[in-house]
């Protein structure tokens, strides 16, 4: 028999998040990083992946201590956990949904893609159709996932970080070069929304 | 073990962009349309207690567990780099609805599909350090 404080509390951590819990959770997350004597951002573990897979021999690049950098692939080990956790254990009431605006729901009406899918305000699924295996072979899937990933991996290295380098240790630091880095993936962000888009749904 | 307290700081992570549906794909497809306060509340306000932890750190000359003083170092001066490089990620970022963290985290909760991201994510990764030498920074 489970105690019911355990269930109230199961319960408590359940119900979809408000901004203003995560932000300033995202930040104590960075602070432990910091107390930990590390930085964080996520996105350099693919950095230590490639070097740890022998991408040492083909650029000086990857020829760096990447054994140290075991640590960050403990935090992205636990991101993994914590997904788990979340989507198993902690579910909101209403199922796994993106409690996402009632102009959202219909600005992706208008699509030709996701027309089709009868999307109802408090019914978007947390995500797309598209991640999925079946999708993967489709020409949308594909580029979504497998093109996605490519930019994603080859940017952020160009850029030195990605949301949590930039957006998060980095403003957080006042450094300029993070603000910069930050304008970057935003007008990246906006020209795939808007120019690239109505291409592809 | 050493190693175990940032496998509870992933946890912890994790379990947080998971709830605020900062995982979310459709977030994303919110966010870039300026339809919702939502994410940009999430990123403005971890930047404002961000940078009052930071400022606190240096005003305090705090200290790691293993005893050195935290410092932040400096990034590179440079424009081209972070503003190219900012927007090939933010191309993907807003394709796939996903950014590195919340990539990981969807894995854990069961998206297996994402291993292809993540592998394409590390060839991105490989093909930088390839052409490093011949791109702007």
């Amino acid at each position: 028999m489970v105690p019911e404080f355990l269930i109230q509390i199961r319960d408590f951590i359940s119900q979809p998040w408000p901004w203003w819990v995560a932000g300033p959770m995202i930040a104590a997350t960075m602070f432990f990083l910091l107390w930990f004597g590390r930085e964080f951002g996520i996105s350099a573990n693919f950095r230590v992946m490639c070097a740890a897979d022998g991408a040492d021999n083909f650029a000086d690049f990857f020829k760096f201590d990447w054994a140290s950098q075991g640590w960050n692939l403990m935090v992205a080990l636990g991101a993994m956990f914590g997904g788990y956790l979340a989507a198993h254990y902690f579910l909101s009431p209403d199922g796994d949904v993106a409690h996402v605006s009632a102009a959202t729901v219909h600005t992706l009406q208008q699509m030709d893609y996701f027309a089709g899918l009868d999307l109802k305000e408090g019914q978007v699924p947390l995500v797309p159709p598209f991640y999925s295996w079946e999708a993967l072979f489709t020409w949308r899937g594909l580029l979504i996932i497998a093109g996605g990933g490519l930019l994603v991996g080859f940017g952020a290295r160009y850029a030195g970080g990605c949301t949590s380098g930039h957006a998060i240790s980095g403003m957080s630091a006042l450094q300029l070069g993070s603000l910069i880095a930050v304008i970057g993936f935003f007008l990246g962000g906006l020209t795939m929304t808007y120019l690239i888009f109505p291409l592809i749904f | 073990m050493k190693l175990s307290k940032f496998i509870l700081v992933g946890i912890f992570f994790g379990v947080i962009l998971y709830k605020a549906e900062a995982v979310s794909w459709f977030r994303i497809f919110e966010m870039f349309h300026f339809q919702s306060f939502h994410m940009y509340g999430i990123i403005f306000s971890a930047i404002a207690v961000g940078i009052g932890v930071v400022q606190l750190i240096k005003w305090r000359h705090m200290k790691s567990i293993e005893g050195k003083e935290i410092v932040f170092n400096p990034k590179d001066k440079s424009v081209p780099r972070y503003l190219i490089g900012g927007f090939i990620f933010g191309l993907g970022w807003a394709l796939a609805g996903i950014c590195p963290g919340p990539m990981f985290i969807l894995l854990g909760s069961g998206y297996t599909v994402l291993i292809v991201f993540l592998s394409t994510a590390m060839l991105g990764t490989f093909l930088y350090g390839l052409l490093r030498k011949y791109l702007p920074h």
